[in-house]
């Protein structure tokens, strides 16, 4: 089994458009989307026959108003600021710690188990698919991300499928440490902005921390030379494998809006393109 | 008077609203601070070239264990209650401080005493300026450090140092980072009003639907800029101006879809500097920003 996870410190680089074209091409995968904050790879997947499980993560604190004696020690207390002025709660602020029901005199606060959003297992024409959505503003993506491995983990074996194709989310925080540790390789997309090369060299210096390899897709290669070459030359000292670059096309948004991936939307152009990323992924060690 | 700039889905130009909005704010003379809330890949800095004036460490809180005062086995309501596994019983107490979220339960908790406040590193917070010397632009970068998880309580602090000198009476901007859950919502806590970025796209718009719906759960006030405009040329892509409008959300500004602009933001440039035609259009996203404003929160406010 072979964990792929594409991942790039910056949003906005093309992960999700990278992640579908290589869903459209090479072997037979299992495709998992760990963006569970802001999933975008079922807009081109469009997945069906999906079952639908729901998440439970953490707790939340229930105040019962008629036990309430207006002490305000719960308010005094918290140190997220989930407690208003009048004790109203306000769960999206709420960590589920329970520190307010461990300290109401009046016992007039509980924890129940929280609803923190769902996960999906679906068909797409790409091959089986793991994805979820997290409540809005919810807590828990980490959880919720592991969630979505440990099921691709158990589809690719029930499927007989060696490879397992990850959408990574975002930043360098916790959904990104929950979708990276113990993957077999993460693949850095970045583009030649400032924004992009800053961002890249903290992700790749947390794939350092968790010891785990690293290659680099340059995408929108052509929209500045200089910075290109920084990032080619940031690569090559950092010994880095560069597998692909990518110049801009107007193709990504054309095929966006149809909801395909760029293999599909034109394959004479895209389908040699990432079959050979496919090639240089698989012969890493 | 605090105005956070977020989107759903990164990438769409957050930054570069919030570092092209807090620069020609700050030459028409108002005081402005640049919050920049995205700790886990902050860029704001990269635009300014701020002048750092100090830097400190962030701190969040963890517990201490004072092993010769625990009661020990019979007790162990600290790691009963901990509802993060921050603390196991391992023949005595062990604390595992990445886990923790530093909500202050095991303290409240134990009988004897045995557990302090202690603290753990998350990240650093740098302060820097430009701009002119008899009116700065300010500049507060949170960094989350690699291998970090948990990135609120940075924010946390980062908002905290906005409620002091010199940054507390000016206006502060937000540099938000993407998606819906805790950075964003620890990052729009409290603001007075929210600009949301989005690019007319079919991600840039699901992600939007997010965002609105995280600020209408929260109950706070926002409009919407539609960064890159007509970059989907050629093909029909209303679905987004008819969508803001069924939804009755204030379009704030547009910004053309420019090679020119992409180019200039690549480099690490400010719009209204290497094209300075784009400063009206901040000029007119602030003024839109204040009309939409809930009145008692646009006036005054950032008077130098």
């Amino acid at each position: 089994m072979r964990e792929l996870l594409v991942i790039s410190g910056k949003g906005g680089t093309g992960k999700t458009t990278i992640t579908a074209a290589l869903a459209a091409s090479g072997p037979a995968k299992v495709i998992a989307d760990c963006d569970v904050d802001a999933a975008d790879l079922h807009l081109i997947a469009r997945p069906h026959q999906t079952v639908t499980t729901p998440f439970y993560s953490g707790q939340r604190a229930v105040f019962d108003k008629s036990q309430c004696i207006d002490c305000g020690l719960c308010q005094e207390k918290c140190r997220f600021n989930a407690i208003a002025d009048g004790i109203r709660h306000r769960p999206e602020l709420c960590e589920g710690c329970g520190l307010c029901a461990f300290i109401c005199p009046a016992g007039a606060i509980r924890m129940e188990e929280r609803l923190c959003g769902e996960w999906y297992c679906s068909d797409s024409r790409f091959g089986p698919m793991v994805h979820a959505a997290l409540g809005i503003g919810e807590e828990n993506s980490g959880k919720l991300v592991t969630t979505v491995r440990t099921e691709s983990n158990k589809m690719a074996q029930e499927h007989g499928v060696e490879v397992i194709l990850t959408d990574g989310p975002p930043g360098i925080g916790c959904p990104v440490i929950a979708s990276l540790t113990n993957t077999d390789l993460a693949l850095l997309v970045t583009e030649p902005t400032r924004s992009a090369l800053h961002d890249l060299k903290r992700i790749a210096g947390l794939t350092r921390h968790f010891r785990v390899p690293a290659a680099v897709a340059l995408n929108k290669a052509d929209i500045h030379s200089g910075l290109a070459d920084e990032v080619r030359a940031w690569c090559h000292t950092e010994n880095i494998p560069l597998l692909a670059e990518f110049g801009w096309s107007d193709d990504c948004t054309k095929a966006q809006l149809l909801g395909q991936s760029l293999v599909e939307y034109r394959p004479d152009a895209w389908l040699p393109v990432f079959e050979d990323l496919w090639q240089k992924l698989l012969a890493l060690p | 008077m605090h105005i956070a700039i977020a989107s759903g889905k990164g990438g769409t130009g957050k930054t570069t609203l919030s570092v092209n909005l807090a620069a020609r704010l700050n030459r028409t003379g108002l005081r402005v601070t640049l919050a920049d809330c995205d700790v886990e890949e902050p860029n704001s800095h990269i635009f300014l070239s701020p002048e750092w004036i100090r830097e400190e460490e962030a701190h969040a809180p963890v517990p201490r264990i004072n092993q010769e005062r625990c009661v020990g086995e019979s007790c162990r309501i600290c790691v009963r209650e901990c509802r993060f596994k921050a603390l196991a019983w391992m023949g005595e107490v062990m604390d595992f401080p990445e886990l923790c979220h530093g909500c202050g339960l095991c303290m409240e908790a134990c009988p004897a005493g045995a557990i302090t406040e202690g603290s753990r590193v998350m990240g650093v917070l740098s302060h820097g300026t430009t701009g002119s010397a008899d009116n700065p632009l300010h500049l507060v970068s949170g960094k989350l450090r690699i291998g970090e998880a948990m990135s609120p309580p940075l924010i946390r602090a980062l908002l905290e140092e906005m409620q002091s000198p010199p940054y507390a009476d000016g206006i502060v901007l937000r540099d938000c980072p993407p998606g819906t859950s805790c950075p964003v919502i620890t990052s729009l806590e409290g603001a007075d009003y929210t600009v949301l970025v989005t690019e007319p796209t079919p991600f840039g718009m699901h992600d939007l639907r997010l965002a609105v719906e995280t600020l209408r759960l929260l109950g706070q006030p926002f409009g919407v800029v539609i960064n890159r405009d007509g970059m989907s040329v050629g093909m029909e892509h209303t679905a987004l101006n008819d969508w803001l409008r069924d939804e009755d959300i204030s379009v704030l500004a547009r910004f053309p879809y420019s090679q020119a602009a992409a180019s200039a933001c690549a480099a690490g440039s400010l719009l209204i500097d290497a094209l300075p035609e784009t400063t009206g259009i901040y000029d007119a996203l602030w003024q839109a920003i204040q009309g939409n404003m809930p009145r008692q929160q646009a006036g005054g406010a950032g008077n130098a």
